[in-house]
């Protein structure tokens, strides 16, 4: 009934009604702050990441979304409905639990059917039918959960979830029982569901490889406020943070003096050579910085060997340790000024191995490098995941 | 060095053995030997007396005679149980389920409290329901005041008195086995039940309910056998009208000295108490149960 005022309403309203906006949302416990002051809006039929490392108030997130957890101040919105303060039973979103809390005592039919039957749904069993066969679970259905894989069980919770058809999904930690194959597949699996469906998913894990993979957009969090959201590829390529640039693949952290703005870009005197860095990639402007580059996007060649590079070379450095890893070589490279970077270079087959002890020169594109506020802490991000 | 594991293996078989026989000789001594005595009792010759001695006659007339003449302390005794593990199903689950959910740091103690009791005897704590349900006592003098009760009404020597004390005695053994499989239960079952549109109440009877079914089974059946041959309650807070089958068996057993039918009586309890167990964990369906 409350389905035609909702249509009217988001007819009203073209682009983005059911967005789940949470804004100033805080969480205290006894003794710490889960989360601070977090403002979020994930888009309608997004599939969306909260990344972070164990601890950073991403789980609590999401189960104040789900109704599990009270806010301690702050507002959840979908759309123009307030749910801060609903109780879970009574709001459109569902959960994929961690470890999936599937029922033992119903088989997989009837965990399946479990949402449905609560709200008294007619066509449970066309339904369900229609849920089983999208996850490929018919065959199962009436077995009990744990004579299931972890990758079955992990499609019913799934299932159980996807057929209330919530306005947000929840995936909490979904893969994390999975084994490593299991789990690349899953992903691709979860992703095709989400595009199928066409549901707003909210998708929390510690996984960078995973959020990255399956992921619109992804926000990272660490100890309760969001450190940096955008696309995978502008967080991957355009870090704001240390702790991003580190905790979402690797990064060469070098400090450096910022010279100024010159034009469209800051100048960065770093380890005696002046490095130039566009301004949408200068996350600071005066004083102190780190320069990063990410290891795939440093060059290097034997001492005197051209570097398909414009700009710097930086000579003196030498090759300290190499490992092959087959698709490429990862090389540590100490540098005149006694830092090691690190450098990937793919396994094109153009030129063999360089070993250890080669005098090499350094360089790379300066389009690719971006600067970070010194005053952070150069290794945020690279422990704890 | 390599012939040493094949050595071994013979005494490892016997190793089982062994372990078993102490609990083996137990059984044997404690278990066989009295039930064989038993049913051997329940075919003497009615006739037969102590000072005569007795003589397995297979008189399984004793049997007729016995549930002709003792049918009602046997129905009684299985209605007062069964009322008393009712009344134990309700308050126990009540109570193992805030011990387990709500009690948090206090939840070793309460459990301590819940065994409490078995540190005086049960006797003891029989005759002490008999003060406090005394016709002069606290209780009945509030509910007369009130006028629950009539002025001439009392609560000892009623049914309710052997009730309240069979669900007194026997609540510990409800209480245990359903708190042992309601703690077993992942918060998150009912957290995710709660996420797919269960009310807590729904969630209740959907999720937790079905759940802690085994320690429901275990709880009833520890709670049932035992009352069912009581007697110390129907003695000691009972009239003669209240009278259980364990009276009767103690009274041919010790005053009347009527071996043959105290046997009998006693055998049909056994057998009428299994069947009623077997009927009643089939239907529970206990080996589905997680």
């Amino acid at each position: 009934m409350s389905r035609v005022a909702e249509d009217a309403v988001s007819a009203s309203t073209p682009t983005g009604n059911r967005d789940l906006r949470i804004s100033q949302l805080t969480k205290d416990f006894a003794s710490f702050t889960a989360v601070k002051s977090l403002d979020l809006v994930v888009p309608q039929g997004s599939f969306f990441a909260l990344l972070g490392p164990s601890g950073c108030g991403k789980t609590t997130t999401l189960r104040m979304v789900a109704g599990l957890e009270t806010p301690t101040s702050g507002s959840i919105h979908l759309g123009d409905l307030d749910v801060t303060y609903e109780k879970p039973y009574r709001r459109p979103v569902n959960t994929v639990f961690q470890n999936y809390a599937l029922f033992p005592h119903l088989d997989i039919y009837e965990n399946v059917a479990f949402g449905l039957r609560r709200r008294r749904s007619k066509e449970v069993d066309q339904q369900v039918n229609d849920m089983l066969d999208l996850v490929e679970l018919t065959s199962q259905a009436r077995k009990k959960p744990p004579q299931l894989s972890g990758g079955q069980q992990q499609r019913v919770a799934l299932a159980r979830a996807l057929i209330n058809k919530p306005e947000v999904l929840l995936l909490d930690e979904p893969l994390g029982a999975l084994d490593l194959k299991l789990r690349r597949s899953m992903q691709l699996e979860i992703k095709r569901i989400q595009t199928e469906v066409g549901l707003t998913f909210v998708h929390v894990t510690h996984d960078q490889e995973e959020a990255m993979t399956m992921a619109d957009t992804i926000a990272v969090m660490n100890s309760g406020v969001i450190e940096q959201m955008g696309s995978p590829s502008e967080l991957y390529e355009n870090p704001a943070t240390t702790f991003v640039a580190n905790f979402l693949g690797q990064s060469n952290l070098i400090a450096g003096e910022i010279v100024g703005r010159e034009g469209d870009v800051v100048k960065v005197e770093m380890q005696g050579t002046i490095v130039s860095i566009e301004l949408d990639r200068a996350h600071a402007e005066t004083g102190a910085g780190w320069v990063g580059i990410r290891p795939e996007k440093v060059l290097i060649a034997p001492a005197g060997e051209p570097i398909d590079a414009p700009g710097n070379h930086m000579t003196g450095a030498y090759v300290t340790d190499v490992s092959f890893v087959g698709v490429s070589t990862q090389y540590l490279i100490r540098m005149a000024w006694g830092q090691e970077l690190m450098a990937f270079e793919q396994n094109t087959g153009v030129r063999g191995i360089i070993p250890v002890g080669t005098q090499v020169d350094v360089s790379w594109r300066p389009e690719f490098a971006f600067l970070l506020d010194a005053s952070q802490d150069v290794n945020a991000g690279i422990e704890v995941a | 060095m390599a012939t040493a594991p094949a050595a071994v293996r013979p005494r490892r078989k016997l190793t089982g053995y062994w372990l078993i026989l102490p609990a083996a000789l137990w059984l044997g001594f404690f278990f066989v030997i009295p039930l064989y005595s038993l049913i051997a009792n329940s075919l003497y010759d009615p006739d037969g007396s102590p000072l005569g001695g007795y003589e397995v006659t297979y008189h399984f007339g004793n049997f007729t005679d016995a549930l002709e003449q003792y049918w009602k302390p046997l129905l009684r005794s299985l209605g007062y149980a069964g009322l008393a593990t009712a009344f134990c199903l309700v308050l126990g689950y009540v109570l193992a389920y805030a011990i387990a959910f709500k009690a948090g740091k206090w939840r070793n103690l309460l459990l301590v409290l819940v065994i409490a009791p078995f540190f005086t005897s049960f006797l003891i704590r029989t005759l002490s329901w008999k003060l406090i349900l005394a016709d002069d006592g606290f209780i009945v003098n509030s509910l007369q005041a009130v006028h629950v009760l009539g002025p001439d009404d009392r609560l000892l020597a009623t049914p309710f008195a052997v009730i309240a004390g069979l669900t007194y005695n026997f609540l510990p053994f409800m209480v245990l086995p359903l708190y042992a499989s309601l703690e077993k239960i992942d918060g998150r079952l009912i957290e995710a039940a709660g996420d797919l549109y269960a009310s807590p109440a729904r969630a209740f009877f959907k999720v937790t309910l079905p759940l802690s079914m085994p320690g429901v089974v275990a709880g009833t059946l520890l709670t049932f056998i035992p009352a069912a041959g009581d007697y110390i309650n129907a003695d000691l807070l009972g009239n003669p009208n209240t009278r259980m089958v364990g009276n009767v068996i103690q009274d041919l057993f010790t005053s009347i000295n009527d071996y043959a039918a105290a046997a009998a009586l006693s055998v049909i309890l056994m057998v009428v108490i299994i069947s009623m167990v077997l009927v009643y964990v089939r239907k529970a369906g206990t080996e589905e149960l997680v």
